[in-house]
């Protein structure tokens, strides 16, 4: 399932003192099977843009579509369900909204909101926990005694659990130490390439998109102003820094590296793997290892 | 040097069902004018431990002093006013509907007259350099605007020691920065002592020691130096490796050896150029 945004628009309290523009103009594509990393600074509209992924805001201006269904300004609120169940979002702070007394209850709320048994909703929480790194022990116990990076994986099976085929994740990682961290974007990318699952991640840490995205938006104040390969994205260091965002880590280093070697790299390395491959080819007397894989262990 | 903080034997348990201690048999103390960070993974107990030093947690068993202070009922709120506490989420701690009434909230509760009042709000909010907002909704700001108006309402109570806890962990890498160079120049003008929990190793290479906490208890105590040179360790103790490290290892797998001593970025890149021009 693809999602399509044709000259989006959206207006907040459009037609009264108040309207704000929050998005302006935006054409873009989620394709299915992609990892899109969704990049911008507080306030550029990211999360009024995620919004509409879900139908969650309809677009003041021109379409939105979801698979088949096409959401305009004009679409009736009814019949969204369906959407909701395919787009799945992890909003932040996602241990937030727990609120049942088990964590088995809590991951099962929205299957039986869709009509599953008691029975069958204990399977689904059963089957979702190990996804999340979590496991059958912890099924009858509360939510609320564990601690914050397991809430957090609570919440995420809870979304997990109706089985959507895009998953969304505004700063899934923000607040976990970095051990945590890498466990949680190693998970979605296990998703990603298991499930074929479609992911939309919104994130401030660059070596988060050199390391799992394969498509990159760019969003400022309202309106798309980059898009495309990270790669290609990365290879402009200085707008990237002109617009406060900064490259990944392996690049700035590759920068520094280049210039003091009066020397480039054949082609921009993006993760710290890549660096050190390259950086071991121009040593000819070592031993030759193969190239390692995008899922090396050193993101 | 005087000891601004310490803490002696320290113990703490959430509740009695708790298959382990929050906080077992900790002690350590910080002189005044110090930086300090804590670090560790989440659930380390370096929240519970910052939380000991102005009794928003009372230990079990052991001692708390603040300055010259044991923390007892009766100095409690003479405590308080020593030592300023930053959160990590900005929205758990506006009260004010403007940028002034919020960081004047903390000096109304301790009545302060209304002139000095208005002068240390005007002035705590020019040290955050956000005199331009002072009429602004705070939920109306970015991030990092909204930590330096909560650095202000404690920079306003003229503390002797700020605790950040995590106060960066939710910001944008702008916002971070906007965070770290106004405490920075904080402490230089007012002389102050700066504890900061963080799993961010840049904010953590600020200090001039760093503790580490694992599971309730203060396992190792270092300057940066030292303790980055624990390498792959660092994950464990609730850090992310400095980039260096990361390639390093990345470069023995890729059959190089590497040196064990800790390299800043500007050494990798020596090091490397120094291999790479040999022939």
């Amino acid at each position: 399932m693809d999602i399509t945004f044709e000259k989006v628009g959206y207006t907040y309290q459009k037609g009264t003192p108040f309207e704000s523009r929050a998005l302006y103009d935006i054409d873009l594509m989620i394709k299915e099977g992609s990892y899109t990393a969704l990049v911008g600074h507080t306030g550029s509209g990211k999360s009024t843009l995620l919004q509409h992924l879900n139908a969650l805001s309809k677009p003041t201006e021109g379409t939105v579509k979801i698979g088949d269904r096409v959401i305009t300004s004009q679409t009736d609120n009814k019949n969204l369900k369906n959407i909701r169940k395919k787009v799945g979002i992890v909003f932040q702070f996602p241990e937030a909204q727990l609120f049942e007394e088990t964590i088995a209850r809590d991951i099962a709320f929205g299957p039986k909101n869709f009509g599953a048994s008691e029975e069958e909703g204990k399977e689904i929480a059963k089957r979702m926990l190990p996804l999340v790194g979590l496991d059958e022990s912890f099924m009858e116990r509360s939510p609320f005694d564990l601690s914050g990076g397991q809430m957090r994986r609570v919440a995420i099976a809870g979304v997990l659990a109706m089985d959507p085929e895009v998953l969304v994740l505004d700063e899934p990682t923000a607040g976990l130490d970095p051990q945590g961290r890498k466990e949680m974007m190693e998970m979605f990318f296990g998703l990603h390439q298991q499930q074929n699952m479609t992911i939309v991640l919104v994130t401030h840490q660059m070596d988060d998109v050199a390391n799992y995205a394969d498509h990159m938006i760019i969003l400022e104040k309202g309106t798309v102003v980059k898009q495309g390969e990270p790669r290609e994205i990365f290879q402009d260091a200085e707008w990237l820094e002109s617009k406060q965002l900064g490259v990944p880590a392996a690049v700035a280093f590759a920068g520094r590296l280049e210039k003091r070697l009066n020397r480039s790299f054949a082609k921009l390395p993006l993760t710290t793997a890549e660096l050190a491959e390259q950086i071991a080819a121009w040593l000819p007397n070592l031993p030759k290892q193969t190239a390692q894989e995008k899922g090396g262990e050193d993101r | 040097m005087d000891k601004i903080v310490t803490l002696k034997n320290l113990t703490y348990q959430y509740r009695d069902t708790d298959d382990r201690l929050a906080l077992e048999d900790v002690s350590l103390s910080i002189e005044a004018g110090e930086w300090v960070a804590i670090i560790g993974p989440n659930g380390s107990g370096k929240s519970t431990l910052a939380k000991t030093i102005n009794g928003l947690i009372v230990p079990d068993k052991g001692e708390v002093k603040v300055g010259d202070l044991p923390l007892t009922e009766e100095n409690l709120w003479k405590i308080r006013e020593k030592v300023g506490m930053v959160f990590q989420n900005p929205d758990n701690q506006f009260v004010g509907s403007t940028v002034q009434d919020d960081v004047a909230f903390g000096l109304e509760n301790l009545a302060v007259p209304r002139k000095e009042m208005v002068e240390r709000v005007h002035s705590a909010i020019q040290k955050v350099k956000m005199d331009s907002f002072m009429e602004r909704e705070p939920a109306r700001l970015s991030g990092g605007q909204k930590q330096r108006v909560a650095i202000a309402g404690v920079v306003a109570l003229r503390p002797d020691l700020i605790i950040l806890d995590e106060a960066t962990s939710m910001l944008d890498p702008q916002g971070r920065k906007e965070v770290i160079q106004t405490v920075k120049e904080i402490k230089e003008q007012e002389n102050l002592t700066v504890i900061s929990i963080t799993h961010d190793i840049d904010e953590a290479a600020l200090a001039n020691r760093i503790f580490v906490m694992r599971a309730g208890h203060l396992i190792e105590e270092g300057t940066p130096a030292e303790i980055f040179a624990n390498g792959d360790n660092l994950v464990h103790m609730g850090l992310d490796l400095p980039f260096p490290e990361k390639l390093k290892s990345a470069l023995s797998r890729n059959g190089l050896s590497v040196p064990d001593t800790y390299l800043t970025d500007e050494g990798m890149v020596e090091w490397l150029w120094t291999l790479l021009s040999k022939k």
